[in-house]
């Protein structure tokens, strides 16, 4: 993929991006405010026998933030938490320089450059976390 | 100011985040390593000349802050790490035997946290009450909301003579002569301040003022708090160790030091002291506030003319200002400007009530004296760019 075709991906879920909306009480929600000083995502989280059957998100963010929770939340929805683990697990690796399964990535791959701007990675990494941290809730 | 004494000028950066911290001029940095290369000593303790020779330097510098903020008396100038250590001392130090149960503290929504927290710990513990004085429409404090604020049970108004979001400069002589007339004593955060306006704490009146060296080009980890010297006799040291006591026994009692040592427990920052003096040598002879005025003056208007930028704090009179690009977040701006070699800082800047305003993500241009109307132009050439968020991928 080249790097406009990427580019043109991470704005489009930037500015139109996938489930934001705010859920209420029937969903299990974290903040990832703790994690950052700026971005303040909220994810809700539903899980039915162990699949991630909804995923919403709202909240203010960069661009990267914004855009990986985005595709973050497409690419999760109807797998199952194990499998949702793997992939945080994947795209952490492949953030920080780190030999990673890219088949299992999907969309997500368009991060694949992300290291060369240090000060972006944590960002890319925070949806991510909180991801972590919903699923440990949800036990 | 002479941008030759700055080595962080060399480097191939525009420093627009001078709120954060400033450079340090050769001066500065020369005496820190004069420090360390003839004079690595400690002091108070030791009978010998060099140990001597600085005990008296550190207190000459203790008497040059005295003079640079028109203290009454050396005896009065606290040496600290730093604004949120004298903060801290003063909240946790003072308030925290002064203030009852039921007592009010006023403060506002743009202060930083280093003034917030304490007192929230301290609402918690001592179940005093933290009140807010209404903002007037550019998000400033008037004397008008301060006295609607004020209640009987209000003892302390705790503010930032200017603020680090808003840059706003609080109009303190009357606030302060209106708060002794109810017996409500008043905390001054100077952090933002120090460099640009020039404080005198006996005209101001003001109980207690704080600040850091490093914003006004010093060494980090060095900061002052000064307070009026009944008050520092009432107020107790956080912590306590060698230097402090002027007797103890195994019995467990023990005798405090008079002010200032009583709060200066353990070897102190003597690097930071020394070159927290040269600093202010500096600065007194360098500020140059109405070419900074002028510069500020200049972005503004340079700013308003690029149709996406709008900007938050157009009336405040500190060296600061706060915009956003339109349907760019913070943060992405400050990327694709760090990529321009130009340094802002984006989010909310320690100063999380802003939230309730409305504010809480901007980006923030912060002004110090050696900035040029040429680094300004680089900004401005960089922010008239539709394709900012692109850019900043
Ligand atoms: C208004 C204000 N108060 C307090 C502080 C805390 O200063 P320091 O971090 O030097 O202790 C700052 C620094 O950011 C500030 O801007």
């Amino acid at each position: 993929m080249n790097s406009n075709l990427k580019r043109e991906i991470i704005i489009e879920n930037n500015s139109h991006p996938f489930h934001k909306e705010t859920k209420g009480e029937e969903y299990i929600k974290i903040n990832t405010r703790n994690e950052s000083c700026i971005d303040n995502i909220n994810l809700f989280l539903k899980i039915e026998n162990n699949l991630i059957v909804d995923l919403y998100f709202d909240g203010e963010a960069c661009a990267i933030s914004t855009s990986v929770t985005s595709i973050m939340i497409k690419t999760l929805i109807g797998k199952t938490l194990d499998e949702a683990l793997v992939i945080s697990e994947e795209f952490e690796k492949m953030i920080n320089e780190q030999e990673y399964n890219k088949n299992i990535l999907g969309e997500l791959n368009v991060y694949d450059e992300i290291y060369k701007q240090p000060n972006r990675k944590n960002c890319a990494i925070l949806p991510f976390k909180g991801l972590k941290q919903i699923i440990k809730k949800s036990d | 100011m002479n941008r030759n004494d700055f080595p962080m000028l060399n480097k191939d950066l525009i420093y627009f985040d001078n709120a954060a911290t400033t450079f340090k001029p050769q001066i500065v940095i020369d005496r820190i390593n004069k420090y360390y290369i003839n004079q690595s000593v400690n002091i108070n303790r030791s009978d010998y000349d060099l140990s001597q020779e600085l005990s008296t330097e550190i207190e000459k510098i203790r008497t040059q802050v005295k003079n640079f903020i028109h203290a009454e008396d050396s005896k009065e100038i606290i040496f600290t790490s730093g604004g949120t250590h004298s903060l801290n001392m003063v909240v946790f130090g003072f308030c925290a035997s002064y203030l009852k149960p039921g007592d009010e503290v006023l403060t506002t929504e743009t202060e930083h946290a280093s003034l917030v927290l304490p007192f929230f710990e301290l609402a918690e513990t001592n179940q005093i009450k933290v009140n807010y004085i209404d903002l007037d429409k550019n998000n400033e404090v008037v004397l008008e909301n301060v006295k609607k604020a004020i209640t009987p049970k209000t003892k302390v108004i705790a503010l930032a003579h200017i603020t680090n979001v808003i840059g706003d400069v609080r109009p303190l002589q009357e606030i302060i002569e209106y708060a002794h007339l109810h017996n409500i004593l008043v905390i001054i955060d100077g952090a933002q301040s120090i460099s640009h306006l020039k404080v005198d704490v006996k005209q101001l009146d003001v109980d207690f003022y704080a600040f850091s060296g490093h914003k006004m080009m010093g060494p980090t980890g060095i900061g002052i708090l000064y307070g009026k010297y009944n008050l520092l006799e009432q107020m107790k040291p956080l912590i306590l160790g060698g230097g402090v006591s002027a007797t103890f026994q195994k019995e467990g009692q023990y005798l405090l030091k008079n002010i200032p040592e009583k709060f200066e427990a353990g070897t102190q920052n003597l690097s930071g002291i020394l070159g927290l003096g040269s600093a202010i040598e500096y600065l007194e002879k360098n500020r140059d506030e109405v070419y900074l005025q002028k510069l500020k003056k200049y972005a503004l208007s340079k700013m308003k003319e690029i149709s996406q930028i709008k900007i938050y704090n157009e009336y405040s009179k500190g060296p600061i200002i706060i915009f956003n690009v339109n349907n760019v977040f913070s943060q992405d701006t400050a990327i694709y400007l760090s990529k321009k070699k130009i340094a802002i800082r984006s989010g909310n800047h320690c100063a999380k009530l802003l939230n309730n305003l409305g504010l809480n993500n901007t980006c923030r241009l912060s002004l110090y004296f050696y900035n040029t109307k040429e680094e300004i132009d680089s900004l401005i050439k960089a922010l008239n760019n539709e394709n900012i968020l692109e850019e900043s991928l």
